[in-house]
């Protein structure tokens, strides 16, 4: 979008994306959610969610502007109307988030007819769950250093290799897989799949222990995967490329394809009740100058990252194309961390309960997010990496490496 | 925290603002580039910190701004002026920032908010204003407070007009100024009054500042007599409560304006200057800080749009988004210029390096009509409720 007014189209969608909203309740999960969709670890869980998707789908707010002809609904513009709809409801985060945000705006630019037709939809209404495999024990920040190796034996590849950090792994039934299919080259000898997961000979999902305790993210082993060249997206050695609209998409959309955590509400105004519920010196933490001040930065920080997305649709207030864009996985996974560790400062004593605990504040939501947030600073990019490509892609500095 | 539903998803920043944007960066870029604003302020260091000169300007300059019509910005049209939107000042003022402009601009802009709204008994001033008047504001008490009620003047009553006596202190542009905006303590609450600067018994006494691009004083009223069509309020502290976002927008701007002048210049710096035969930028403990700038100046600049386009909708919470706004411009603009200087070396540590204008332009604003804590501690108490009444 490059205006910033809204079309005839956009505004009749957002009245109705709000009434829809605002009619339809999520019913009650059948366990407290995860913060976000990378954390979702029980069946019931999933199955809630899967349900609550296949609602916003059924509904339009899900696959709204894909053509009609790959299971979405046509409109012009309207996605990021729904998004900002399901986000201000509060109403669940959807859960096939990597399928949304990676693996369907990925297919639909490089995919065949017949790949957008057949594994389109299923992500859309989040009845086929994806994982995203490009992280290996050796290829973290250095992406183009992947070893899985995946090598021609007629019609099919046969894949080797280990991938780590999946998130929905366990769920998944399909994976957006980078693999190296040349050793010659390191950029351009890697190739993108699409590998089936769930039930597929070879492929083993080993649930991966987080420093919580938690699980939710996998490794997943490959032995002697066998995947039909059919499932090859784009050309042989164009993977790199591929990958980068993946990111793309991941960076400067993945927000959109979730709402809230369901039952959390603005997070300055959680913290704000936790202060007021909490004591510092014997005085409440909500009347403690410092803590107020504490309080204050978070909220300035979070309403700016959403004047930041409203700035970036206005050119004529935007230095350079992707100068905000690029902020967006940067401030926004250091604001969830900030915005939890001032939490923990506020709980004080409390802050050392496990949610085990029945006097943990909030059910121990501060401490565990605040660990869970390590998650975002580091996946996708580490923030230090994003400050690389910040620095070299919009303020032009020689590169880091 | 806000709801944008009356604020345009634009910021209300469209064709004609960005028309005057651009137009703003076009004249100064020709009018001031930054040797000239080098060779006009800071020729020799002597003049201003040991002989105690005021800081130079171009009135010549100042004459080509008010005959663009700048000085009427902010002046309805019903007055003379332009009364553009708060959201195309904004722009100007960010290019204003970002040449470091020596003027009465701000300081008259600033005025005129407060004088817009008096109601019509404030035309007459304002239409000099339009005309090219300079203005400026005279309401902080010497302990520096930026409460509306705080005012260093006192104001009785003597026939049908007022008497003023007292100081006003931290004065902007006063040596520039044609007339001033002065706030006094009456009976009848804080009162509002137009003087000319030529009016008996008032006087000026320099301020000696570091920031080279203004000058400030405290002002001083000996038994000032005040008509009656000169009072324009006796219980004008509401006026002043409705014009504080507009004033706290236009010096944001500035800010962000000073703040991106650094970060693109200490960029440049840092793609060129080579060490250890490499560019500086190449070091991610000189890249990251500059990235960490950018995201906090990126950070003010929206909310900065923000807050205009809450002020221009007249929005319930625009004092809240231009308090957010000065405080995130105040403190990215403390940590660019931190930033400036350290990562030039040695060279920005003196005099000829240009960095040393723009960190004096910025530390000076940074305060201005209060800084990030004060901010905040405003903003603590309307999102989170006084101190002991929960």
């Amino acid at each position: 979008m490059s205006s910033g007014k809204l079309s005839q189209e956009q505004l009749e969608f957002q009245k109705y994306a709000r009434s829809w909203l605002a009619e339809n309740a999520a019913p009650p999960p059948p366990e407290r959610l995860p913060i976000t969709p990378l954390e979702v670890m029980s069946e019931a869980q999933r199955d809630y969610l899967q349900d609550w998707q296949a609602r916003c789908y059924e509904a339009q707010l899900v696959g709204t502007d894909v053509p009609k002809e790959y299971g979405g609904w046509g409109h012009q513009g309207c996605q990021r109307i729904a998004n900002q709809e399901l986000s201000r409801s509060g109403r669940p985060f959807l859960i096939n988030v990597v399928g949304l945000s990676m693996a369907v705006p990925t297919i639909l630019v490089h995919g065949t007819e017949e790949q957008k037709r057949e594994f389109v939809p299923g992500a859309l209404r989040g009845s086929e769950i994806w994982c995203q495999g490009f992280s290996e024990p050796g290829a973290g920040s250095d992406m183009a250093n992947q070893q899985t190796f995946a090598e021609r034996r007629g019609d099919d590849w046969v894949v080797n290799g280990h991938k780590v950090w999946t998130s929905l792994g366990h769920f998944a039934k399909w994976m957006i897989l980078l693999a190296r299919t040349s050793r010659d080259h390191k950029y351009d000898g890697l190739t993108y799949f699409l590998c089936p997961i769930a039930g597929h000979p070879g492929v083993t999902v080993k649930p991966l222990v987080k420093m919580t305790g938690e699980s939710g993210f996998n490794e997943v082993f490959f032995e002697d995967v066998v995947i039909p060249d059919r499932l090859r997206l784009d050309a042989v050695g164009k993977g790199w490329t591929v990958a980068m609209t993946t990111l793309t998409s991941e960076r400067g959309v993945a927000e959109g394809a979730g709402g809230g955590g369901g039952d959390g509400g603005h997070p300055v105004e959680q913290l704000v009740a936790l202060a007021r519920r909490s004591f510092r010196d014997g005085v409440r933490a909500s009347d403690d100058p410092i803590t107020r001040d504490a309080i204050v930065q978070r909220a300035i920080v979070v309403e700016g990252i959403r004047q930041n997305a409203r700035r970036a649709r206005v050119p004529a207030l935007v230095e350079h194309p992707m100068r905000l864009p690029l902020q967006t996985k940067l401030t926004g996974s250091e604001s969830t961390q900030h915005l939890a560790r001032l939490g923990v400062e506020i709980a004080g004593a409390h802050a050392s309960l496990y949610k085990l605990d029945p006097a943990a504040p909030d059910a121990g939501h501060w401490p565990l997010a605040y660990m869970n947030s390590y998650g975002h600073t580091i996946a996708a990019g580490t923030n230090e990496i994003q400050r690389n490509i910040l620095g070299e892609r919009v303020l032009g500095l020689a590169k880091s490496k | 925290m806000s709801e944008d539903r009356r604020a345009p998803r634009d910021f209300g920043f469209g064709p004609d603002e960005e028309m005057l944007r651009d137009l703003a960066r076009k004249f100064l870029d020709e009018q001031l580039p930054v040797e000239k604003l080098r060779a006009l302020v800071a020729s020799d260091p002597a003049r201003v910190y040991e002989q105690g000169q005021l800081p130079a300007w171009d009135a010549g300059l100042w004459k080509q701004i008010a005959e663009l019509g700048w000085t009427g910005l902010a002046v309805p049209e019903e007055a003379g002026g332009l009364g553009i939107k708060l959201a195309g000042i904004a722009g100007l003022m960010e290019e204003v920032g970002r040449h470091a402009l020596p003027s009465p601009l701000v300081a008259t802009l600033c005025a005129s908010f407060v004088l817009r709204e008096l109601g019509d008994v404030a035309h007459p001033w304002l239409a000099r204003i339009a005309d090219g008047e300079a203005a400026s504001l005279a309401i902080t008490d010497g302990r520096g407070s930026w409460d509306p009620r705080d005012s260093g003047v006192t104001a009785r009553a003597e026939g049908d007009g007022l008497l003023l006596s007292g100081s006003a202190h931290f004065v902007q542009d006063a040596f520039k100024a044609d007339l001033f905006v002065v706030s006094a303590r009456g009976d009848g609450g804080t009162a509002l009054c137009a003087l000319p600067a030529d009016a008996p018994g008032l006087s000026l006494s320099q301020d000696h500042i570091h920031d080279l691009t203004r000058d400030q004083a405290t002002l001083h009223l000996a038994d000032v007599r005040v008509p009656r069509e000169n009072a324009l309020g006796l219980d004008a502290e509401d006026a002043l409560r409705r014009a504080w976002p507009a004033l706290l927008v236009t010096v944001a701007a500035d800010l962000c304006g000073t703040s991106e002048w650094q970060l693109q210049t200490t960029t440049e710096y840092a793609r060129a200057r080579k060490q250890f035969d490499r560019a500086l930028g190449f070091f991610q403990a000189v890249k990251h800080p500059l990235v960490n700038a950018m995201v906090e100046i990126d950070r003010a600049r929206s909310l900065l749009y923000h807050a205009a386009a809450s002020v221009d909708a007249d929005a319930p919470d625009a004092l809240q988004a231009a308090r957010m706004a000065k405080s995130a411009a105040s403190d990215a603009g403390a940590f660019i210029s931190d930033r400036s200087v350290q990562l030039h070396g040695g060279i920005g540590f003196t005099w000829e390096c240009d960095v040393h204008l723009f960190f004096k332009r910025s530390l000076h604003n940074q305060a201005l009509y209060g800084d990030g804590v004060h901010q905040r501690r405003e903003l603590a108490n309307a999102i989170i409720g006084e101190i002991g009444t929960d």
